[in-house]
């Protein structure tokens, strides 16, 4: 009985913007917890990326047919595939919610307290955390292969933070497809459809001076264009930025906060 | 003045219902899912409601829950509007719903260290907290293995404790025991009828188990097509139909023929699927 009539709790502490920070780490963290549990998803992404540098990378070194601006193509192509990595890992991240939506997990995330903007970028937090892993992996390889990398803070750093962005925009560009779509089956094949037109309407693997004039219009809309040309002149000895580092991180802000938007009006329908 | 202090104030809404709806009405397209409900429930009571399947008690629980806007009419939990007040009205709810709430990939301790976080529960509160819903729930010995290696008793009790943590002064239990051996569901009652002794908490739930309703319940509603056709204590429902008569004659004197024919197929997948997972 000692406890009968206890308050709640005294003050609100879920409140405020440092209430609104902890409850986005708490969603994080759930996320985070489970692969530490069982990373094995985590090893299951390097696959691609070895293909796309040891195989393609390798031939496509020889054709010397792609203008790179003075790099060797290898060069060229690591931060594309390092941005490919993380587009390919975040972009079924959405699936992961109607997972959670199948089994009811979701409605105790929405029965409680936590805003739902903390609810959305809870899951771009932890999809963050998953891209600094695919980003070592992306830089293992590269040293291995002999792609001329910077190395320092400031280029870790960088680095770093674009992969960060690009992966929260993916991922949370992927929970608004799953919102809309509601079905596993769905959802694979919007997944399927999506990611291989953002992959070649960008600057990943070819410069946009090559690309025809209606390819160019959307590979400059397409967020990938400025991660990837942010990551080419962080990462790569030599590497040049197109739009410069200001636009691509301008650019890739303003994605994310639209999406982050977009997601947060979208999220509550996800169970009905 | 005085009707805004009242509702900033959820002490003074302690006094009135735990739940009070007005003309509450959920449509999906052409189907009338709650059909203008109006009811109460007491602070402090174990409330169950009944019916058959498609009777409208999940969409009720939902708009309840703030989960699912109402097509009209309001509601009242704990004293506030789930419409214009649902962070409030979360504040001061649990909800455990059919399906499974608790995550099978996490360990009993983390799914409650998550749910304290959401919260707000912060240390040294939380970890007491804990530590004294595992002791509770009888989950102390398992709390540091995987969820997906519990039983289906165990895992339902986890979920009560984790829907119990911010001490709300409502709480939702959406066919609490569907897919529990008798065993498994007795510990649940047990559980279910300590919280309201310790906690004082207001037990909202469904069920349609005409057995779990008469032994928990201290007032049971029939919901049929949208709308609540009796509500009362057990003994005097039963007492209506005569001297000899079960919760089950009540039910099927209020459901009537049409029972469990308007289940919709995804429904009855999922129902299934929880109650397989549970087993």
């Amino acid at each position: 009985m000692s406890h009968a009539h206890e308050a709640p709790l005294a003050a609100w502490s879920d409140a405020g913007w440092f209430g609104f920070l902890r409850q986005t780490s708490a969603v994080a963290e759930a996320d985070i917890r489970k692969l530490l549990h069982d990373p094995m998803e985590l090893l299951t992404r390097m696959v691609q990326p070895v293909l796309w540098l040891a195989i393609f990378g390798q031939v496509f070194s020889r054709t010397r047919a792609i203008p790179t601006g003075g790099l060797r193509y290898l060069d060229f192509m690591t931060p594309g595939v390092l941005a490919q990595s993380v587009l390919f890992g975040a972009i079924f991240y959405g699936i992961s919610l109607i997972w959670e939506r199948d089994l009811g997990i979701v409605h105790k995330f929405l029965v409680s307290p936590t805003p739902r903007a903390a609810l959305v970028l809870g899951r771009a937090a932890s999809s963050m955390a998953r891209s600094l892993c695919q980003m070592t992996l992306v830089y293992l390889l590269a040293f291995l292969l002999g792609v001329q990398l910077r190395f320092g803070i400031g280029a870790f750093a960088g680095v770093a933070a674009a992969v960060m962005l690009g992966s929260a925009i993916f991922s949370t560009f992927s929970l608004i497809a799953a919102c809309i779509v509601k079905s596993r089956e769905r959802f694979m094949g919007i997944g399927q459809v999506l990611t291989m037109p953002l992959f070649f309407a960008s600057n990943a693997i070819y410069p946009l001076s090559m690309m025809p004039g209606w390819l160019r219009s959307i590979a400059v809309v397409n967020p990938l264009t400025y991660q990837v040309d942010a990551l080419r002149a962080l990462m790569i000895q030599g590497g040049t930025s197109m739009f410069g580092l200001r636009i691509d991180f301008a650019a890739q802000l303003f994605a994310f906060a639209v999406l982050v938007a977009i997601a947060t009006k979208l999220y509550p329908k996800i169970i009905t | 003045m005085t009707s805004v202090s009242s509702e900033l104030h959820p002490s003074a809404s302690k006094v009135s219902a735990a739940v009070q709806t007005l003309e509450l009405t959920r449509k999906f397209e052409d189907l009338v899912a709650v059909d203008h409900l109006s009811f109460s429930t007491a602070s402090g009571s174990i409330f169950g409601l009944l019916g058959p399947n498609g009777a409208g008690k999940s969409t009720l629980i939902k708009m309840l829950t703030t989960l699912l806007p109402p097509s009209g009419g309001t509601a009242l939990v704990a004293g506030f509007d789930v419409v214009r007040q649902p962070r409030e009205v979360r504040r001061r709810i649990g909800y455990v719903s059919q399906m499974l709430s608790a995550d099978g990939d996490l360990t009993g301790y983390e799914n409650l260290l998550i749910s304290a976080k959401l919260y707000g529960i912060r240390r040294p509160e939380r970890t007491q907290r804990i530590a004294q819903a595992l002791e509770f729930m009888e989950l102390t010995q398992a709390a540091g293995k995987v969820v997906r290696h519990y039983s289906g008793g165990m895992i339902r009790r986890l979920e009560i404790a984790q829907s119990m943590l911010h001490r709300p002064a409502i709480l939702f239990l959406d066919e609490p025991t569907v897919g529990l051996d008798p065993v498994a569901k007795q510990a649940v009652w047990h559980r279910i009828q300590a919280l309201r002794g310790e906690f004082d908490t207001t037990i909202f739930m469904t069920t349609h188990d005409m057995e779990e309703a008469d032994q928990l319940c201290d007032v049971v509603a029939f919901m049929h097509s949208g709308r609540l056709l009796a509500q009362g204590p057990p003994a005097d429902l039963k007492a209506r139909l005569g001297p000899d008569a079960s919760l089950g004659d009540v039910f099927i004197h209020y459901a009537g023929a049409s029972i469990a024919e308007e289940g919709e197929w995804t429904n009855v997948a999922r129902t299934r699927s929880t109650a397989r997972r549970l087993e």
